[in-house]
């Protein structure tokens, strides 16, 4: 297992430098399924295999074909020009961006965690008829009004795409 | 079994390099990619604890980050095209209509 984590955990971290670092967008959206792909399997290292099935297919199937349909049909595969309007922004950028990372990694890794009253192992969740039924019926139940919600969050989504990309209502 | 600290400091990593392309990059759909590896450095942080803490809740959670940003993408993208269209360039330097 612990070799596994290193055989995603590093394209993981290589491919989202490759994001961030590429000239051609195109390129940048091909690594970041990768990227996608990678994290879905450590979730179902940690035991999330519904949430790892729902990444790859909304993240890396839905998502990423909007965004290739955007970077496509907007003829964007050049990269972005030399010229700096903020002449340091660069450097500081690298500067603060490692100093979180810094305060971020000590702050992880000093934290202890206790397992919850009532702590579920991947046992009792196999038990209950897997991980699926089991995220599924707290869903339905505990977390109903927030799933409502949620709905109502994807129509506003629909309704706001549609009017922001139509060239005349 | 790895420990929960390796998957964390991962995910601070991850997080670190979304906001890194958020502050250097200009091109603004490399901005959004950037904002979706910090959502999914969230995730994983999520998906991790709840492992560790032996909870579901955290699993939960992460469906509703998905949906959150599924509908994120969408209106996020369809301003782009908007800009795109009306401004002829998407850096975001050359975006400043609100700017002072």
């Amino acid at each position: 297992m612990e070799a596994f984590f290193w055989v995603v955990a590093i394209p993981a971290t290589v491919s989202a430098v490759g994001v961030v670092m590429m000239r051609d967008t195109v390129y940048s959206a091909l690594l970041l399924v990768v990227h996608l792909l990678a994290v879905a399997v450590l979730f179902v290292l940690l035991n999330a295999q519904l949430i790892a099935a729902v990444q790859v297919v909304v993240y890396a199937g839905a998502i990423m074909v909007l965004f290739l349909f955007v970077i496509m049909m907007l003829g964007l595969g050049r990269g972005e020009g030399v010229k700096e309007k903020l002449p340091l922004q660069r450097p500081v950028a690298l500067l603060f961006g490692g100093a979180m990372a810094i305060l971020l990694g000590v702050v992880m890794s000093q934290t202890t965690i206790q397992p919850v009253a009532g702590a579920l192992t991947p046992g009792d969740v196999l038990a209950m008829g897997g991980n699926t039924q089991v995220v599924g019926r707290l869903l339905f139940s505990d977390y109903l009004l927030a799933f409502e919600v949620t709905s109502i969050l994807l129509l506003v989504a629909i309704i706001g795409a549609v009017v922001l990309a139509k060239r005349r209502l | 079994m790895v420990p929960v600290a390796n998957y964390l400091i991962l995910s601070a990593v991850l997080f670190t390099i979304g906001v890194l392309g958020v502050l250097i990059r200009r091109n603004a759909i490399v901005i959004f990619m950037s904002i979706e590896i910090m959502l999914n450095a969230a995730n994983l942080a999520f998906i991790a604890l709840a492992d560790a803490k032996g909870s579901l809740a955290g699993q939960v959670f992460v469906f509703f980050v998905l949906a959150v940003a599924a509908a994120e993408v969408a209106v996020g993208l369809a301003i782009i095209v908007a800009i795109s269209r009306q401004q002829g360039t998407i850096d975001v330097d050359e975006i400043n209509l609100l700017k002072w």
